[in-house]
């Protein structure tokens, strides 16, 4: 089981890496898919060897939701709103990659820090977790589009899981159905205002909707 | 208590019906009034129980707010302010039933009359509640609903422009009471009224609190720039009762502050005299030079809180010096003039709005001759003219009497009050001699411009009379001023009660000054004799009349050929030799492009004055704080990305502290 769980951290990380440095949106959207697909994965490796029913229902939506419905509503927003292919983000690929080989580094010495009491065979979860959070921030700032600002968001989103799922081995379903619910919502409104922001101005680049502060 | 909580129930429950109501603005007007009706009525029954004499048990629920409680309770204090925000609440939604009818089908009226009834119900819940927090909602709540209602035309700059000054007036004040009530419920895990003590060292600060953070609402100099800004821009039956009664819970609630700090040193009655005189005295110069009708009837509302604080101020150093009857005749001439002034402020703001809804404009200027085709408006406006004087034998009188009596008793020799004392007492008789005198000439300009002599233009000329439901509630305004105006000693003794509560003494030991009632019932008869003689000689004269032909002819224009009404007095003409006096304060910028050459083609005059505090002290500090704000403004660069990295870098720099 361990070599698993490692196994699917370890592509984890490469997805977030992958993120960094691709240079198309299809590209970037896709490996958003995979990093999805694999998040959702990871709840039936982690930490035991049979996983009960409601966690096998959980990683079923997780999979469906972030591997099927938002890659397609995501394709569905670039289809729609025209946007150059290419990502051209504020921050070049090679110091993107930079920064995220900081941020593993950064990951393992605060979780070295922190020293949470988790079990240790899911030991590795927590600083994957950390890099996902801190590659998703970084998505989020350093990248142009509305479109490749959301997909930092649910990269975000699933670096927190991810750290959930570490520090909680049994998370009431409720609540995760109410994350994935949250996530969804949040997609679905961006999707939205994405939509409306190309049709006002054009364009979803958002380092040009300076023009409306006060 | 049942029915008050009935009626708050109802005010909030039946503000949120009027939403429902949205687009049928026929079923609009009847659920928004009846809603305002019915609650008003269901919370007189315990109000005119306890101004009866009778003692209602307080109701305490638990609330999961911090330092919170449902608490509520009815007391004489709280009876006789909330006597006429029932009043007043009820008559001007009657009123406005038909003010309103022309904006139906182009504005929203639901959204209106659901802002109308949560002022209501929020304004009753400010004088009953006895929890800081609840009573911080409530005021917030009764903030909120007035400004919308005052931004009720909002497509207009001016009215946007007056709702901001008052949104940012209100909440500084709110700011204040905010940290009074913490200073006050420091020691105790609880915001209750009933837990409240201030220790000695803090009574001062928190009167000043009190008197800063309930002044801006109260109107008092200078707070009161929001006041001539709000009032023209709402609705006038908005107008009657937030210049009516909403500034009332300044007063209410300065009092009831006033009531947990113990005994007042003599330097809170002479603070309370001197804003008070200064508000008088200085609001009611501002109204003479207003050709704005509903500005100048704002500026009568900071003239009258003044009043209202100068007897305020003298049952304050009554107190202190130990003299009860002084104490008492301050209160009660402070708390029936209270009432007082929200009937004839009210009566004069309905009226007022009959005028301009006859008109189309609340220029003085543009009007004159509307006695003759709007005659219940314009014999109303008279009377509250009358009364806002403080002539007898209308209620204004009254009241200013007895805070004449209570300042003169003060002086007469065996009261034994220090020297300061009596000057205080001289300052206040003085000051209100001035502030009557000049409110004569002011109501004198607004009366005759707008209804005598003929019209100055074609808005004037083409008036009519309201409908019902505009004048009856004006009628029954216009009847309860004379009513109180001829039946004062039954007043004072049914201010009794509140007046105990207020100065902290039992109501079996309370002194009533008898010789004031005495005096009160003197007036009276005279009142009820003047009354009768003017009656008897009308009588007459119609009488002597009816037997002979009567024609209308023009007023007679003293000889001159071919005069038009455009020659007449204008409202800055006629103020003018009192304006040019007290140019030192007024600063009225005149423009004046006089005719040259023989055959002058064009020439104008026209004449403004802003508010002083406004020009001379607002303007200034808003300004430098924001030419200081706008050194940061680079901060608001409108680039998202950088937000989010300046949350991040904070985010990440505070645990790497934390954790390092």
């Amino acid at each position: 089981m361990t070599l698993l769980q490692d196994t699917l951290l370890v592509a984890l990380i490469l997805t977030s890496f992958g993120m960094l440095v691709s240079g198309r949106l299809g590209a970037y959207i896709r490996m958003g898919a995979l990093q999805g697909v694999m998040i959702g994965l990871l709840p039936l490796v982690v930490g035991r060897a049979t996983p009960t029913l409601h966690v096998v229902f959980v990683a079923a939506a997780m999979i469906g939701l972030k591997g099927l419905v938002f890659p397609y509503l995501l394709f569905r927003a670039l289809r729609e709103s025209d946007t150059k292919r290419e990502m051209n983000p504020f921050v070049g690929h090679v110091p993107s990659v930079f920064f995220g080989i900081l941020a593993l580094l950064g990951s393992f010495w605060m979780d070295a820090r922190l020293g949470f009491p988790i079990h240790s065979s899911a030991a590795l979860v927590i600083p994957v977790a950390f890099t996902t959070i801190m590659i998703g921030l970084f998505l989020i700032v350093t990248r142009r589009t509305a479109l490749s600002q959301v997909i930092g968001f649910l990269v975000l989103e699933n670096g927190i899981y991810a750290f959930g799922l570490a520090i909680v081995y049994e998370v009431p379903i409720l609540l995760e159905l109410g994350v994935l619910m949250d996530v969804f919502v949040a997609v679905f409104v961006m999707g939205i205002a994405i939509y409306h922001i190309n049709r006002e101005f054009d364009h979803i680049d958002i380092d040009r909707l300076n023009t409306l502060r006060g | 208590m049942n029915f008050l909580v009935a009626s708050l129930c109802m005010f909030f429950a039946g503000g949120l019906a009027c939403l429902a109501t949205t687009g049928r603005p026929h079923l609009t007007r009847w659920v928004g009034s009846s809603v305002a009706l019915i609650g008003g009525a269901l919370a007189l029954v315990p109000t005119c129980m306890v101004l009866g004499g009778r003692v209602l048990t307080g109701l305490h629920l638990h609330w999961s707010m911090p330092f919170g409680s449902i608490a509520l309770d009815m007391d004489a204090l709280s009876a006789v302010f909330s006597t006429p925000i029932l009043i007043i609440v009820m008559l001007a939604a009657v009123y406005g039933t038909e003010y309103l009818r022309p904006f139906e089908g182009k504005k929203n009226l639901a959204q209106s009359w659901f802002f109308y009834n949560l002022l209501a119900g929020s304004m009753l819940l400010v004088v009953v509640a006895r929890n800081g927090m609840l009573f911080l909602l409530a005021w917030e709540i009764m903030s909120l609903a007035s400004f919308f209602l005052v931004t009720f035309e909002n497509e207009e700059e001016s009215v946007r422009e007056a709702g901001w000054i008052y949104l940012v007036a209100t909440h500084i004040g709110t700011a204040f009471l905010l940290v009074l009530f913490v200073l006050l419920g420091r020691d105790n895990s609880t915001l209750d009224f009933s837990s409240f003590a201030a220790s000695p060292g803090f009574a001062g600060i928190a009167f000043l609190l009190a008197l800063v953070g309930f002044g801006t609402k109260a109107g008092f100099m200078p707070m009161h720039v929001w006041l001539p800004e709000a009032h023209p821009a709402a609705p006038s039956h908005v107008s009657a009762v937030m210049s009516g009664v909403m500034i009332k819970t300044g007063i209410y609630g300065l009092v009831r502050i006033l009531t947990f700090l113990g005994s007042p040193p003599p330097w809170w009655g002479w603070l309370l005299v001197s804003v008070g005189a200064i508000s008088g005295i200085l609001g009611v110069l501002f109204a003479l030079a207003q050709h704005d009708l509903k500005r100048l009837l704002a500026y009568h509302s900071v003239e009258n809180m003044g009043i209202i604080t100068m007897g305020l101020g003298i049952g304050l150093l009554g107190m202190s010096y130990q003299s009860p009857v002084v104490a008492f005749l301050g209160f009660a001439g402070s708390f029936l003039h209270v009432m007082n002034h929200a009937l004839f402020k009210s009566l004069l703001f309905l009226s007022a709005g009959s005028v301009i809804h006859g008109s189309g404009t609340r220029d003085i200027d543009h009007m004159g001759g509307l006695l003759k085709r709007m005659p219940v408006t314009g014999l109303v406006f008279l009377l509250g003219s009358v009364a806002i004087c403080g002539l007898p034998p209308l209620n204004g009188f009254v009241s200013e009497f007895m805070i004449y009596l209570g300042s003169l008793t003060s002086v007469a020799g065996n009261m034994r009050l220090p020297i300061a004392g009596i000057v205080a007492a001289l300052v206040v008789a003085g000051s209100l001699a001035l502030i009557g005198g000049l409110a004569v000439a002011c109501f004198t300009k607004a009366f005759g411009i707008m209804f005598l002599g003929e019209a100055r233009s074609t808005h004037a000329a083409h008036v009519h009379e309201s409908g019902l439901a505009m004048r009856l509630p004006m009628a029954v305004l216009a009847a309860a001023c004379i009513i109180i105006g001829v039946s004062g000693p039954f007043w004072m003794q049914l201010l009794g009660p509140a007046i105990a509560v207020a100065t902290g003494v039992a109501t079996d030991t309370q002194i009533y000054p008898t010789f004031a009632a005495h005096a009160l019932w003197m007036m009276t008869l005279l009142a009820v004799a003047g009354i009768g003689l003017v009656g008897l000689l009308t009588f007459v004269r119609s009488r002597l009349l009816s037997a002979r032909s009567v024609t209308r002819e023009p007023t007679w224009d003293c000889g001159y050929a071919s005069s038009t009404p455009r020659m007449q007095y204008t409202a800055s003409s006629f103020a003018e030799p009192v304006t040019r006096m007290f140019n030192v304060f007024l600063r009225t910028r005149r423009r004046f492009s006089a005719p040259t050459t023989y055959f002058p083609t064009s020439s104008s005059f026209s004449t403004e004055t802003r508010d002083l505090f406004h020009e001379s002290l607002f303007r200034p500090a808003f300004t430098m704080t924001h030419r200081f704000l706008s050194r940061i403004h680079w901060l608001q660069h409108g680039r998202l990305n950088l937000y989010i990295l300046s949350m991040i870098a904070a985010l990440l720099v505070l645990l790497v502290w934390k954790l390092g």
